[in-house]
């Protein structure tokens, strides 16, 4: 294998890491967040409970979120030089003001954990708001550079120059907003169904409604109804990026959605798989018009085809499958918060019926699923590109050579990272079940 | 040039405080693996009661290195990243393991004693191959070739220098981690661990100052362009020294508890370490310039656009301002607040 696919599959595998950790690293915070404040209003106990057991968990996955977040930062200047020239002369600005965001939430969560006997409730809530919003703006702001590598702004390249910088249009670029809100909010989502998953399997093993239940319960409902607002936030956010592919990155679009042929009236094909020889995808369901409609609002909309580009500049053709499965998803999460909703309030039953509660152990895993789609999806649907018509992904590689043992090496950390942080959560967990927090709680 | 020297002399600050930070840091957690067994000291609890809320905050610092290195010399990024791949890496995977296997071990008491084992072991690997940029950066060690750059490991790992930067990393760490342990169990009224600590601190601190001496006899040979910039620098090096012997006899000076058979005052000692060290690692940054990496990368051949310079310090500025209230109560919560630093017994 050449030293580009290794490259990109040793960042690829640092990536794919650490966004199960942040991704959880951005939703938890939230989800202790509206545990503190509803405990505050509701003055019930089980509520402060959440917010420490979850806290414990937080605490946790931090652990291995910070030193994976720690390697994909270097990482990015020891694979990627070149790019990462780019970067540090009209892109540095995220990555500056990250670190600040970092110190925010490594400063604010450290005073949470260690300091909560000290803190008055109101200095509680102020410190676990402000490591919400420390996670949070970290994970906007790396969004950023990803939004710029997909719309370069406030710059240009003459003659290999880098000239007529102006890092604030670079920052500013024009799908930071619309990409960086999808990953804010389809994060905090990903948190939200995680606690209800859980919540969901530990309801199964109790027996009747009894404490420990109704405890499951409240942080059900509580994941269910957060994440089913922000799955539907996810959603309208993610027509506006589609909409914004179709503006800005056409083959992208036409990638994801498997049109060869630039066509107004353009068909929706949802499942399949992109067929090259043929030029469709094959065992798809197409819908007439609707991704015109989607594209510009408008079922004349012209959508451009990838026939239109020359095919050196495809995009591989398989992120059509991993554009829907992040959709498919993504809608069947919002429709099953639907379901348990109603459920729950229309139908004024206490009990949710096994297959539900099934399904709704099943959200978690699920959306984090959805979430690597999605990068998976960005990414790869933006090659050959690493800057989208200015920079090529082989063009920043490293010429150092030794790829291949660094990949292994890698994946053994990761592995032993992946497989001790089930282990400690399990023993954690194990160790000081809710039955036994909840009778302390009460005495 | 002053830009590019402003630059430089932020990223060099910000190296410095991590270099102290991490040294403690570092040292915390290999104290608490060499004392783990002799539960009668609290030695243990003292170093775990420093880290726990601290490591975090000293791991983003790392960070900020390199996030200031690559925004401010894009140029030298592309140098360093390259050499560094193998070096950088092994220093990533150490880091994940000990930032990992440290925060699982207050979680998980069981496992404490085999996971202490693993972040005590890397802790004091890591600063050993974190200081190994220093002599990569001083030359000699960098092969060049159609514009390629490869990092000759061969060389490096046979070199004096090398060998003497890894053995002042080393018992810096040791040497100012236990001087901030006794300082930090005076504070707390452990006394029998503040006579551990101060104990290692006379045993250590001599051997650092023999590694320092030792860096700059072997920088003779192998940098001597660093060497004789330096000798311009004499008058820091005496000063870093003179911090030192000061440092050293305060942990001689009248104690408090003078009666009972205490000596020292380790927060003079500490501050007049960190002194010492700041002043060795001004002569030494200001002898480096004007190269990053010698004799291929300068401040001003890898320097960023000068755009991109301005609005990156406004945003440091405006960071400055909202972050200090946040240290300032970071430190009142964790190393001035007697709740926390001298807990009732339980």
């Amino acid at each position: 294998m050449d030293d580009l696919v290794i490259a990109r599959s040793l960042f690829g595998m640092t990536m794919g890491v650490h966004i199960i950790y942040a991704t959880l690293g951005v939703g938890l915070p939230v989800m202790i967040l509206v545990a503190e404040l509803l405990f505050q209003k509701t003055k019930d106990k089980d509520y402060a409970l959440m917010a420490s057991r979850w806290t414990k968990g937080f605490a946790v996955l931090l652990g291995v979120a910070i030193p994976t977040g720690t390697i994909a930062g270097v990482q990015l200047s020891l694979l990627w030089p070149g790019f990462m020239e780019v970067v540090g002369k009209v892109i540095a600005l995220p990555f500056q003001i990250e670190i600040y965001a970092f110190f925010l939430e490594a400063l604010f969560m450290s005073i949470y954990i260690y300091a909560a006997d000290r803190l008055s409730p109101w200095m509680r809530i102020v410190s676990v708001t402000l490591v919400a919003i420390g996670a949070v703006a970290s994970a906007v702001l790396i969004t950023n550079v990803h939004a710029f590598e997909g719309t370069p702004d406030g710059f240009k390249i003459q003659n290999g120059e880098i000239v007529d910088v102006d890092p604030w249009a670079a920052f500013l670029n024009p799908s930071f907003l619309v990409t960086s809100g999808h990953v804010a909010v389809s994060a905090i989502m990903t948190g939200a169904f995680a606690i209800a998953s859980v919540a969901a399997f530990k309801m199964l093993k109790e027996k009747g409604p009894n404490k420990v239940y109704l405890y499951h319960q409240k942080a059900l409902m509580m994941g269910l109804i957060i994440g089913g607002l922000f799955s539907l936030l996810t959603a309208l956010n993610g027509h506006e990026s589609a909409q914004q592919l179709h503006e800005y990155q056409p083959e992208k679009l036409a990638a994801a959605e498997g049109l060869f042929e630039t066509q107004q009236y353009a068909p929706l094909a949802i499942g399949g798989f992109t067929d090259r020889e043929t030029e469709e995808v094959k065992w798809a369901i197409e819908i007439p018009w609707a991704l015109s409609y989607l594209a510009g609002d408008r079922f004349d909309t012209e959508v451009v085809g990838l026939n239109d580009f020359p095919e050196e500049y495809w995009p591989p053709l398989f992120v059509h499958t991993l554009f829907n499965a992040m959709v498919g998803i993504g809608s069947m999460l919002i429709l099953l918060s639907l379901i348990g909703f109603v459920w729950h309030k229309f139908l004024k039953r206490d009990q949710f019926p096994r297959w539900l509660m099934g399904i709704f152990i099943a959200a978690g895993p699920l959306s984090m699923l959805s979430i690597e789609f999605g990068w998976i999806f960005a990414c790869t649907g933006r090659q050959p590109w690493v800057i989208y018509r200015i920079m090529k992904t082989e063009d920043s590689v490293t010429t150092s050579g030794n790829l291949g043992i660094l990949f292994l090496l890698f994946l053994l950390i990761y592995i032993i990272l992946m497989i001790a942080t089930v282990l400690v959560l399990r023993y954690y967990f194990k160790r000081n079940p809710v039955s036994k927090e909840i009778d302390t709680n009460i005495s | 040039m002053p830009e590019a020297l402003y630059a430089i002399t932020l990223i060099w600050g910000v190296v410095f405080i991590y270099a102290v930070m991490a040294s403690i840091d570092f040292g915390a957690g290999f104290w608490s693996m060499i004392y783990l067994n002799k539960q009668q000291t609290r030695a243990t609890n003292i170093a775990n009661r420093y880290l726990s809320p601290s490591w975090e905050v000293t791991n983003v610092f790392i960070v900020a290195i390199v996030v200031a290195l690559f925004s401010f010399f894009p140029g030298a990024t592309f140098t360093l990243g390259t050499v560094l791949l193998i070096p950088g890496s092994i220093i990533l995977l150490l880091l994940a393991l000990r930032s990992a296997f440290l925060v699982f071990s207050h979680v998980a008491e069981e496992y404490k004693k085999g996971l202490t084992f693993v972040s005590g072991i890397t802790g004091f690997l890591i600063p050993a191959l974190l200081i190994s940029v220093l002599p990569i950066t001083q030359g000699g060690f960098i092969d060049s070739f159609d514009g390629n750059q490869e990092l000759l490991l061969g060389k490096l790992f046979t070199s004096p220098s090398e060998y003497a930067f890894v053995g002042f990393a080393i018992s810096s760490t040791l040497f100012l981690s236990s001087l901030l342990l006794a300082d930090y169990s005076n504070v707390a009224g452990e006394m029998d661990a503040y006579a551990i600590y101060r104990k290692d601190a006379i045993i250590i601190g001599p051997i650092s100052l023999l590694m320092a001496a030792f860096i700059i006899f072997t920088m003779r040979n192998e940098a001597n362009w660093l060497y004789e910039n330096i000798l311009n620098y004499t008058p820091w090096m005496i000063a870093s020294i003179a911090g030192f012997a000061l440092g050293y006899a305060a942990l001689w000076f009248p104690h408090r508890q003078k009666k009972a058979g205490f000596k020292g005052m380790p927060r003079i000692a500490m501050i007049s370490v960190v002194a010492q060290y700041l002043f060795a690692g001004y002569a030494y940054g200001s002898a480096h310039l004007p190269y990053i990496v010698y004799p291929d990368v300068t401040i001003e051949s890898g320097f960023t656009h000068p755009e991109t310079f301005r609005a990156l310090i406004v945003t440091y500025i405006v960071a400055f301002f909202i972050l200090t209230p946040g240290f300032i109560y970071f430190w009142r919560l964790f190393l001035k607040d007697k709740r926390y630093v001298k807990p009732k017994e339980s």
